[in-house]
């Protein structure tokens, strides 16, 4: 097993060039947290971006910064809290949930499109991505997009990249969208609603004009483990308001007077609000995960969230929501049965799954995202490629033989 | 003038037969072929541009799409999909072997779902349909783009379109959860659905904005929203566009994102304001319009502070509205700008560059001396927060002359975009407007490795052709 990690973004192009002229597959990453998920890569050389790193532009005036892929994602929220901004999509860390230690980057975060709570109203971190640069299967650079905030110029590539794992092209720069965060942060709680009540209010709270900014549901068990819930001891229905002071401190109970129906609500102040959605956006109530546990990651619409709940309890899996209902965190016994019962429950339902975690065994054998239809595979072949002709990048990674 | 390819000889020699063949797959009415009732079609929002297609198909269900689709991928015929036909780059022009597949018969909503916030639609409806169609529940549809009365939902996603609140509410792109698609094939794919974020390839948002070159839309799964609990305008006046720009960024770096920031500059404040009477100031050289949204309470607090920004940059006047008819005010000159521009001068270029928004006043004073120099008038407007900059360029149809030097001086505008870091087009698209401008954007390998996903989609380039990409030597006219 070699590792190539490159700083200059030529001699990227030109290790991916020579894989390509020797048909030799890669298994691209970053810092590497995030081999676990999805299927394992069938390679012997592991290129990594991780040393190709630095931010190379932030206009907080306008609103954009630019880094290399290698930047760790921490510097990146480092750099933009010193000036007051976030990254909007308020991306997790699952180090603790997929059992990796080190600091994940941006190419990481960008390349599996990894949102955390704000994603159900501020949309995904593909969103907001910009513009980038990245190379090719062939070695080449290639742009899309650029430094500013609007730009329908040619076909959209960021976000074909984003959220593609690696396997069309090694992304080398990404400009991103931020915005302002917020002067202060406080959250309405409602205990003791069951998964169906729990989504019924996260949707009359996300449907109401408070600019509510994140909506999860938790059960009993999954709540204790969050110190700021812990004292409920029981299921609760969590909704975010963000913004300015005087607005949190109006709409919060503008909220709560327009969901008693729903029961009498507990507002949480600032800083418990921010450890806990914090721990919502790492997926952490989920609590460690086992040996022979996995993991899935599933999106839904919000109403049939509470019915893929119920699946995971059939398999006395924990599980909790997001997203207003519509991600749900499942961890159950690592098994092929197992992923068959939560996957129907997701097809059934119209959504989509990602296996996040599973031992290497049982991953290299599952859908761990959902097939494709046979005319929409044949395209994603063709665009394959047409990015990657040799079909070296992270072989395997989302589909067995692409 | 830009080029077309050649029409193929054999498709308009077999027309009659290609007539036939699509009047076998469509009701009665779904087939135009007359001359005269083919004219309608001729262009789209750049009127300049004119051509009659073959045929127009007008399909009432994905199926009758479908069919359409396979019949002239076999007959190896050119389609040119087309929605209400309000693109302003030439993306919906004809071609004179193509068959025009307009959308507008299926303008049907097909279901509202308050819970999990979304609408299914047709293809064909209105922009504003789907808002006024979820209104009466407090909702709305988020992108707003100036033509949201005519164009349709089918367009709006091919051309990513944007509106005045995209600062907050982000484009077409950041408000869909998915798409029913037919390939040129005739294959009907779904795509996404009632849920966020895609497991494999993000086609949603590879589709979003792709001009129609991959697949032909049918229906869109929409995101819809709460409508805040009110709005308010203000209007802030300066005496110059660099402290008009400097007052944009404070207010950005202060923490506030208004739902819309827009920039006006003295020509563009002057024809509105003869067009409106909306009582902007004529003294001022650039012109701010300001809005927030929230409760009275909110409003009041969020626009003291913007209030208490502007006023450290010396304007000429501030005018924070009191009422739902003082922001209606404030809004009438610039919602009636390109009337307003259209009274100055019947005929104008409407141009959609983006640029880094630190720019603006050194981009300004360069259009200003390109105008000298062209001899053309140009007025200036600016979705000031996110950079969107559209100079309506001024000219005499009936001179050709005069045309020809607008189009250079829009070439000449975007590329000052372009080399200042911007883009070519922020929310019109390319179309065949600014496909030969494309390289300046992108290099050689960047436009093969669009073109290669184009033929993975539409192997035999029948979808759109002559549009976005500068034309390749099997598709370039014969000189
Ligand atoms: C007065 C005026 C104001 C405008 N203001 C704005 C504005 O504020 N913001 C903005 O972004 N734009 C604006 N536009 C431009 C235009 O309205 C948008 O681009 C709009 O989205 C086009 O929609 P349409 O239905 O008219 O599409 P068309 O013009 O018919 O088509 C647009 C493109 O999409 C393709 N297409 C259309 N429907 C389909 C489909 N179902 N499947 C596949 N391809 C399809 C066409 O081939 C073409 O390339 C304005 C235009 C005018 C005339």
């Amino acid at each position: 097993m070699s590792v190539l990690a490159p700083a200059e973004e030529a001699e990227i192009a030109a290790a991916i060039a020579e894989a390509h002229a020797h048909a030799t597959p890669l298994l691209l990453a970053g810092n590497a947290t995030k081999n676990g998920l999805l299927r394992p890569v069938q390679a012997a050389t592991t290129l990594s971006l991780k040393h190709h790193a630095g931010i190379t532009l932030y206009a907080p005036n306008e609103l954009i910064l630019t880094a290399r892929a290698g930047t760790k994602l921490a510097d990146i929220e480092a750099a933009v809290a010193e000036k007051g901004q976030q990254i909007i999509a308020e991306p997790p860390d699952l180090g603790a949930l997929l059992g990796e230690e080190g600091a994940q980057t941006l190419g990481g975060v960008v390349a599996c499109n990894l949102s955390g709570p704000r994603r159900v109203t501020a949309g995904a971190m593909r969103d907001h991505v910009m513009g980038m640069r990245a190379i090719n299967g062939a070695g080449e650079v290639i742009h899309s997009g650029g430094r500013v905030l609007k730009n329908v110029t040619g076909l959209d590539l960021c976000k074909l990249l984003a959220g593609s794992f690696g396997t069309l092209a090694a992304i080398t720069e990404i400009a991103l969208k931020v915005l302002p965060a917020s002067e202060t942060v406080a959250t309405l709680a409602i205990a003791g609603l069951d998964a169906r009540k729990g989504v019924a209010a996260l949707s009359a709270a996300l449907g109401a004009p408070f600019g509510v900014s994140a909506a999860a549901w938790l059960p009993r068990a999954e709540a204790a483990r969050i110190p700021a819930l812990a004292g409920f001891a029981a299921p609760v229905a969590l909704m975010r308001i963000e913004d300015f002071r005087p607005s949190v401190a109006y709409r919060s109970e503008r909220l709560r007077a327009a969901l008693t129906d729903f029961g009498k609500g507990e507002i949480i102040a600032e800083a418990p609000s921010r450890v806990l959605w914090r721990a919502v956006r790492d997926a952490a109530p989920l609590g460690a995960v086992a040996p022979g546990e996995a993991v899935w990651r599933v999106s839904v619409r919000p109403s049939a969230g509470p019915g893929i709940i119920a699946a995971a309890d059939a398999l006395g899996g924990r599980a909790f929501l997001d997203w207003g209902g519509g991600l749900a965190w499942i961890v159950s016994g690592a098994s092929a049965e197992n992923h068959r019962a939560i996957t129907a429950a997701v097809r059934a339902a119209g959504g989509v799954w990602w296996l996040m975690r599973a031992p290497d065994g049982l991953r290299a054998s599952l859908d761990v995202i959902p097939p494709e239809p046979a005319s929409l595979a044949a395209i994603t072949r063709r665009v394959k490629a047409a990015f990657d002709p040799a079909f070296i990048l992270n072989p395997g990674r989302l589909y067995a033989g692409l | 003038m830009i080029r077309l390819p050649d029409p193929k000889p054999e498709t308009l020699a077999a027309r009659a037969r290609i007539v036939a063949g699509l009047r076998a797959l469509l009701p009665e009415s779904g087939v135009i072929a007359e001359p005269l009732r083919l004219k309608p079609y001729e262009t789209d929002g750049l009127a300049a541009y004119r051509q009659v297609p073959l045929a127009v198909a007008l399909p009432e269900t994905t199926e009758q799409v479908a069919a359409v689709l396979r019949f002239c991928h076999e007959n190896g015929v050119r389609v040119v999909p087309r929605g209400a036909g309000t693109s302003l780059s030439g993306g919906a022009l004809p071609l004179a072997d193509a068959v025009v597949v307009g959308l507008m018969r299926m303008n049907r909503v097909l279901a509202i779902d308050y819970a999990d916030r979304l609408a299914v639609v047709q293809a064909g409806v209105t922009n504003i349909g789907i808002t006024e169609a979820v209104r009466a529940a407090g909702f709305f549809y988020a992108p707003d783009p100036s033509s949201q009365l005519a164009c349709m939902i089918g367009g709006n996603v091919n051309m990513n379109s944007g509106g005045a609140h995209c600062l907050k509410y982000g484009v077409t792109a950041n408000n869909l959860l998915g798409l029913k698609i037919v390939t040129i094939a005739g294959e009907i794919i779904e795509i996404g659905g009632a849920h966020l974020d895609a497991a494999g390839y993000d086609w949603l948002g590879l589709l979003t904005g792709s001009e129609g070159q991959l697949a032909v839309v049918t229906e869109v799964t929409v995101r819809i929203l709460r409508s805040p609990e009110g709005a308010r305008a203000m209007l802030a006046a300066f005496r110059s566009n660099e402290i008009a720009g400097a007052c944009v960024d404070a207010i950005i770096t202060s923490g506030i994102i208004p739902v819309a920031l827009e920039f006006m500059d003295r020509p563009a404040i002057h024809a509105c304001e003869a067009f409106a009477h909306a009582g902007y100031p004529l003294d001022a050289e650039a012109m701010l319009i300001i809005e927030v949204e929230g409760s009275i309470q909110e409003q009041d607090d969020l626009l003291a502070r913007i209030k208490e920004i502007c006023a450290r940059f010396d304007p000429i006047s501030l005018k924070v509205s009191q009422s739902a008819e003082e922001s209606a005010a404030i809004w009438k000159g610039r919602k009636g700008a390109f009337g307003a521009v259209g009274r100055i001068s019947p005929d104008y270029l409407c141009m959609d560059g983006t640029i880094p928004t630190g720019r603006l006043p050194e981009v300004l004073r360069r259009i200003g001396e390109m105008s000298d120099s062209y001899g053309l008038k140009v007025a200036n407007i600016f979705h000031a927060g996110d950079g969107n900059l559209h100079p309506l360029i001024m000219f005499d149809a009936n001179d050709p002359e005069s045309f020809h030097r607008a189009e250079a001086f829009g070439a000449d505008i975007l590329k000052l975009c372009v080399e200042v870091g911007g883009c070519l087009t922020g929310e019109h698209g390319v179309g065949v407007e600014k496909r030969d401008l494309m390289p300046a954007q992108f290099t050689a390998i960047d436009l093969d490795q669009q073109r290669r996903i184009k033929t993975a989609f539409d192997p035999d380039w029948l979808l759109n052709t002559a549009k976005v990409f500068p034309l390749t030597d099997a598709l370039a006219p014969a000189a």
